[in-house]
């Protein structure tokens, strides 16, 4: 009986066992802002890569880099500052808003507003056709209400 | 003449893309030109007592070379700056030493010859971080104020050297 109840307790224990999983940063909060900050980011040696998902050494050190600051107390915006004074804006993925780059930020809205122009242009030329097709003869309206008439 | 027009814009946009094509990617534009370049203090490769700072080539122009003994296009470069340094064709060139993690940076120099003013040992490869290098070969040249005024991306060749750096280096008072 003690030995039944024994067994049973073992086999009801078992779940303690099973220890969390080791998280694999010791600092979960930490790693989570850093790779928030790290897809942001290009990575220098293989260009279509974010500094996150990229494997190159350099990557591996920036990330590190970006990791040890963030641990001494720096905020995002410090962090990223810190990369754009030594890789220039080329590492952000979104280029800030500035005069050499509003060209890029604008230029859409540039093209949209020189296609409605064209749009606009080429509608109302049309119009202007159609106008001037209509008969406005007095004679030929009559006609054509003759006609009209004659056809019901 | 109306029908020429989508033509016309398709040249213009394949001449757009045929100068994208033949851009290098990696001749990222550095913040560094017309800035003071980063201070450092290393150890330098083969004399442990000894330390460079860039505070000593105040007064001088210099060209700072980064390089590493496991990049293979350092080694044809080696060649063109032991070159330049025995005909004294070029101001005093410091070459970082960076992530030499195999330690072969001494030797290498030893079997190939040093054109080097000073070796200093950035074993962490965070001088190469300040400066903003993504890989070796990257040349800098500083001016007698200890202003960036270069940035090479890749090997020197006796061509680079001669349509890049003598102007340069002219300009500067070389």
């Amino acid at each position: 009986m003690k030995s039944l109840l024994f067994s049973l307790l073992l086999a009801f224990s078992a779940p303690v066992w099973a220890g969390e999983a080791i998280p694999l940063a010791e600092d979960p909060v930490l790693e989570k802002r850093l790779l928030k900050i790290a897809e942001e980011l290009r990575c220098l040696v293989c260009q279509n890569e974010s500094l996150a998902g990229s494997h190159a050494e350099l990557a591996q050190d920036l990330r590190r880099e970006v990791r040890e600051q963030m641990k001494a107390g720096k905020s995002d915006a410090e962090v990223i500052e810190y990369l754009t004074t030594r890789y220039g804006d080329f590492v952000l993925y979104r280029p800030p808003f500035k005069p050499v780059t509003y060209l890029l930020w604008l230029g859409p809205l540039l093209f949209l507003g020189l296609g409605g122009s064209l749009w606009y242009v080429a509608l109302k030329k049309r119009r202007d056709l159609n106008l001037k097709k209509t008969p406005t003869d007095e004679k030929q309206l009559a006609a054509a209400a003759q006609l009209l008439d004659e056809k019901q | 003449m109306k029908r020429w027009i989508p033509l016309l814009l398709f040249a213009v946009l394949v001449g757009f893309f045929a100068k994208g094509l033949f851009l290098n990617p990696r001749e990222v534009p550095s913040p560094f030109i017309g800035k003071a370049a980063p201070a450092f203090t290393l150890p330098v490769v083969g004399d442990a007592t000894r330390s460079f700072s860039p505070e000593e080539m105040k007064g001088k122009v210099w060209v700072l070379n980064v390089w590493a003994p496991w990049c293979v296009s350092c080694r044809q470069e080696h060649e063109v700056l032991m070159a330049l340094v025995q005909n004294q064709l070029a101001p005093p060139i410091v070459g970082l030493n960076w992530k030499d993690k195999d330690r072969e940076a001494a030797m290498l120099l030893a079997q190939g010859g040093n054109p080097y003013f000073a070796v200093p040992d950035d074993l962490s490869g965070k001088v190469g971080i300040d400066y903003g290098v993504t890989g070796t070969p990257e040349t800098y040249v500083i001016d007698k104020a200890g202003i960036v005024r270069m940035k090479h991306v890749g090997p020197i060749d006796p061509d680079i050297w001669k349509k890049k750096f003598e102007p340069k280096l002219k300009e500067l008072g070389v």
